[in-house]
């Protein structure tokens, strides 16, 4: 049993994070962010319903230089949960489990979520 | 429920510094955790000076040093001194490895020595590894069988099937991959962690086990198996190389597969 007045030993203050450790709580966090997004998705939708005033009240807020960057971190946040996601599920196939392996592909994840933002932003602007 | 910052009690404090002897020529700085359960105190870091020309190559011949020369209040576990034993686990410049293992060069700079993450310290870098080993014992180790084994001979089984546990047999129960992983930081109350899920792999695949079934069910849970969420901590932490994470996968798989 624990006893109550030992003292816990450090963890998230001293641990080194390896870059799939890294991967692993972003995928979390982006999937947050990406539930958040859809709210912003929604809203738009309803505001493109309920008229030109209310819509352009709407994009007046998302064409700010302030709406570019959540808007920018919304596009990359989708899209990196979309790349991890497919790790994942080629891991659930008990592939790519190799420390090399795994290294590897969280760095091709996020480089490939860095150039689809990147190429979405090009073909938006 | 994740709590991410250190009880108070637990909260680390400065400690002392032991500067090395004069005449000492290859001077390395080891900031080593300390916590004392007499003195009533917060656990503190002490800083050691070791002259490396006269200390041998690995962490633990450090810490041996500063335990024989500097400091013998000093404590930690160890005994084979060659990475069979899985005494000295702890946490060296922010990786679970065994400090007999560890060589000093390959720390840059200060050697940081930590207990095994979020553990119950019982003194310095020696953590309470009670409940690990309760889990360990929970996923019944050792070979359950239902048939008779033949009169003659015992259980016999084919070079291709003995290569399947040949690696989870491996492990050494060191806690370094369970004590790396998040899942298991959070929530070690009711996740088995990566160790004792190493363990159960191993007895799943043994082609002389016939228990299969029941160690399936008892993993099945939202907790006991489920709370690995892939992180891979366990695996890029393992002295020994192994691959707790791909046992772990492998045993959704089974699961996966049984239920359709």
């Amino acid at each position: 049993m624990r006893q109550p007045d030992r003292p816990l030993s450090p963890h998230l203050s001293i641990y080194r994070w390896p870059v799939t450790m890294l991967l692993s709580i972003l995928h979390r966090a982006t999937g947050i962010a990406n539930a958040v997004g859809l709210i912003v998705l929604a809203a738009w939708l309803m505001q493109a319903a309920a008229g030109e005033a209310a819509y352009e009240s709407l994009t007046g807020i998302l064409a700010s230089p302030l709406g570019y960057v959540v808007l920018a971190g919304f596009s990359f946040s989708f899209f990196y949960h979309l790349c991890n996601g497919i790790r994942h599920l080629v891991w659930d196939t008990g592939r790519g489990f190799e420390k090399r392996q795994a290294n590897m592909s969280a760095w091709i994840v996020i480089a490939v979520s860095l150039a689809l933002t990147g190429l979405f932003w090009g073909l938006a602007l | 429920m994740a709590q991410f910052r250190l009880p108070r009690n637990s909260r680390i404090q400065k400690g002392k510094h032991f500067a090395s002897a004069s005449g000492a020529s290859r001077v390395r700085q080891f900031a080593v955790y300390r916590y004392d359960p007499d003195s009533g105190e917060n656990p503190r870091v002490d800083t050691y000076d070791v002259d490396l020309d006269s200390c041998g190559p690995m962490v633990l011949d450090a810490l041996i040093k500063i335990k024989n020369d500097i400091d013998p209040t000093l404590t930690f576990r160890r005994s084979c001194r060659e990475g069979i034993c899985g005494s000295c686990a702890m946490n060296i410049d922010g990786g679970n490895t065994l400090a007999c293992t560890r060589a000093i060069e390959d720390s840059g700079g200060t050697v940081k020595i930590y207990p095994l993450p979020h553990m119950a310290v019982v003194k310095d870098l020696v953590p309470d590894l009670t409940n690990f080993y309760a889990q360990y014992a929970s996923i019944k180790p050792w070979l359950q069988t239902r048939t008779p084994p033949p009169p003659d001979r015992e259980r016999l089984q084919s070079k291709e099937d003995q290569e399947l546990i040949d690696e989870p047999s491996a492990c050494i129960l060191c806690a370094c991959c369970s004590t790396s992983c998040p899942s298991y930081w959070w929530n070690s109350d009711r996740y088995l962690g990566p160790a004792a899920l190493l363990a159960a792999y191993r007895w799943l695949v043994d082609s002389r086990d016939e228990a299969t079934g029941e160690r399936l069910d008892d993993l099945e849970d939202p907790f006991r198996l489920y709370r690995c969420h892939t992180i891979m901590n366990c695996t890029q932490s393992c002295p020994k190389g192994l691959n707790p994470a791909k046992a772990i996968a492998e045993t959704k798989k089974m699961l996966a597969s049984r239920n359709h």
